[in-house]
């Protein structure tokens, strides 16, 4: 038995439940004012995507698996500084009169 | 690689995990929210270098050139967008999230081995094929999803439900399709269908529904849609967080996806209706083409002017003020803010009033007070100001309709009848800014209009703010 670990997929799957949670909570105490920019954050942190498309486009050379890497880290770069640009100009409005 | 160097390199992405949910956390409230989206480009930056940093990536010159591209153009886009565009750029940027998803996952099924998801033969696992199978499926829909999406938004293509006879036994069958094909492809990787692999055919019919399901969805249900797909785009994330056995992915992915879920459980609540008939879709269209005052409708209504609702709010104690999406068309967020600012130096007490599901996206009309500086501390949710109107005397309702319609409280024949709405009726005296009589989006009449303390002002929204002010000097 100690020799014997959950396998890959398994851990993966409790720290994806597990996430879910804490989403789930973390979601619920934003500020409806800020539903907005919660919208805008999340899309950019969504394109950590990219890490895949990294993976596409570093290997040597040309290939069809390379072009859809690099095209796809195009889009989420596009994604990433978009949004998290778009959430501070946003936030950057919010303010209390003095 | 060696094995210190794999444990760092999962370490850096537990960190950028965290940061992400630093980064959402700081939504709670705006004094801590800069300080999040800066914890947000911490953790997105450490998992770029980390994933550069993988002896594997040999090749930079592409790399820099679309992260200098893609980044260029989004840093220009953020800077120049309007804020009453902001529904659009969100659905245009979740479409991006959802290609980038099918891109990706196409490109591991081209080359698994860079992926590291083939055992010793070249034959990919079967979880593998699943996780990038469901990611490239879930991310097609949310990219074909949010272009109709960010067209109805942008009003290229009219918000009005377009409805294909026997849509649902259409959709019906193309997603039972695609799991039959997700099944198929599991099973070997090499089924084909007239020369075409199955992976490619499900990205396919993934596209397909996407384009079907949010067709027959109308302008006013966006705000659901629009969450709705946010979420799509954190599942299809987490699919391929899966198939990379990325934690830093995984985490986003499933955090994204249930901001996007809760976002919409919200949405459909405040208007009370179940997520399903919405996504079934064909309610509603966007609100009907002016009429002309006094269009449909025969009974009297009290109707006033620029420099009558100038005085009532001038010699009033406290005016609430009802912004809805009429607002963001007709750009009079400015306008009013200096509006509000007049009647204060007035001495009068001024409150924004905000229903969940005013304008086209949650958080809509907030972003558009706080554009044109409006401080947050006077901008108040449904719970936390409806008892108020009572005590107020006047209600001034720019752009908004549905989300003060008494039938909602009183009429179980209505359509809206159930949702949550602003008691704006209880103040004092209701000014209700109005391009006509037609109906608000649920194609309802809104009783408010034909009471004796309502008065009516026919005109532009910003139009009839601007009138306002003037009568205030």
């Amino acid at each position: 038995m100690h020799d014997l670990i959950a396998s890959p997929f398994i851990q993966q799957f409790s720290i994806f439940i597990l996430a879910i949670f804490v989403g789930y909570y973390v979601v619920w105490s934003v500020t409806p004012a800020l539903h907005t920019p919660l919208m805008s954050v999340t899309n950019a942190i969504s394109s950590v995507i990219i890490v895949g498309a990294l993976i596409a486009a570093g290997p040597e050379g040309a290939s069809l698996s390379k072009i859809l890497g690099a095209i796809a880290i195009g889009l989420a770069a596009v994604n990433i500084f978009g949004g998290f640009a778009v959430t501070a100009r946003m936030l950057a409005m919010y303010k209390k009169k003095k | 690689m060696s094995q210190s160097f794999v444990d760092l390199t999962a370490i850096a992405y537990m960190v950028s995990a965290v940061l992400f949910i630093l980064s959402l956390r700081g939504l709670s409230s705006p004094e801590s929210s800069r300080q999040g989206n800066m914890f947000g480009m911490i953790g997105m930056t450490i998992a770029v270098v980390t994933t550069i940093l993988n002896p594997e990536i040999v090749s930079y010159d592409w790399i820099i050139g679309a992260i200098i591209i893609g980044g260029g153009i989004g840093f220009i886009i953020a800077r120049k967008i309007a804020m009453t565009d902001m529904p659009q750029l969100v659905a245009a940027f979740h479409s991006l999230v959802g290609l980038a998803a099918v891109f990706v996952a196409g490109s591991a099924f081209l080359n698994p081995g860079a992926f590291g998801i083939t055992d010793a033969m070249g034959t990919m696992f079967m979880a593998s094929k699943i996780e990038m199978a469901l990611g490239i499926a879930i991310g097609a829909i949310t990219f074909s999803g949010s272009v109709i999406a960010f067209l109805k938004l942008q009003g290229t293509m009219s918000g009005a439900p377009i409805m294909l006879p026997a849509r649902h036994v259409i959709n019906a069958a193309i997603g039972a399709a695609i799991i039959a094909g997700i099944a198929l492809f599991a099973a070997d990787q090499n089924v084909e269908f007239g020369g075409l692999n199955v992976f490619w055919i499900v990205t396919l019919l993934a596209f397909i529904i996407g384009f079907l399901l949010i067709i027959p969805i109308g302008g006013a249900d966006m705000p659901v849609v629009v969450s709705m797909l946010n979420s799509y785009s954190g599942w299809a994330a987490a699919g391929i967080g899966f198939t990379l056995q990325n934690t830093a992915l995984i985490v986003t992915g499933a955090l994204v996806g249930s901001s996007g879920a809760i976002l919409s459980y919200i949405m459909c609540k405040a208007m009370n209706r179940g997520f399903i008939s919405v996504i079934l879709g064909g309610f509603g269209s966007d609100s009907g083409a002016p009429s002309g005052p006094m269009g449909a409708e025969t009974r009297p209504v009290k109707q006033g002017s620029a420099d009558d609702a100038a005085f009532i709010m001038k010699n009033a104690g406290k005016v609430i003020i009802v912004p809805g999406y009429g607002m963001a068309v007709a750009q009079a967020q400015h306008a009013l803010k200096e509006m509000g600012d007049m009647l204060k130096e007035a001495g009068v007490d001024v409150a924004y009033a905000i229903h969940p599901v005013a304008g086209r996206m949650p958080g809509h009309m907030n972003v558009l007070l706080a554009e044109a500086n409006v401080s947050y501390d006077e901008v108040f949710e449904l719970e936390d100001i409806n008892s108020e109107f009572a005590g107020a005397d006047v209600a001034f309702v720019i752009g908004a309709n549905d989300v003060t319609n008494p039938a909602a409280k009183t009429d179980p024949q209505s359509p809206i009848f159930g949702m949550p709405i602003l008691d704006v009726e209880k103040a004092g005296t209701v000014l209700f800014i109005k391009r006509s009589m037609s109906s608000g989006y649920a194609g309802v009449d809104n009783e408010l209009f034909f009471r004796d303390n309502t008065m009516m002002l026919f005109a532009d929204a910003k139009k009839m703010v601007e009138d306002v002010i003037k009568a205030l000097h």
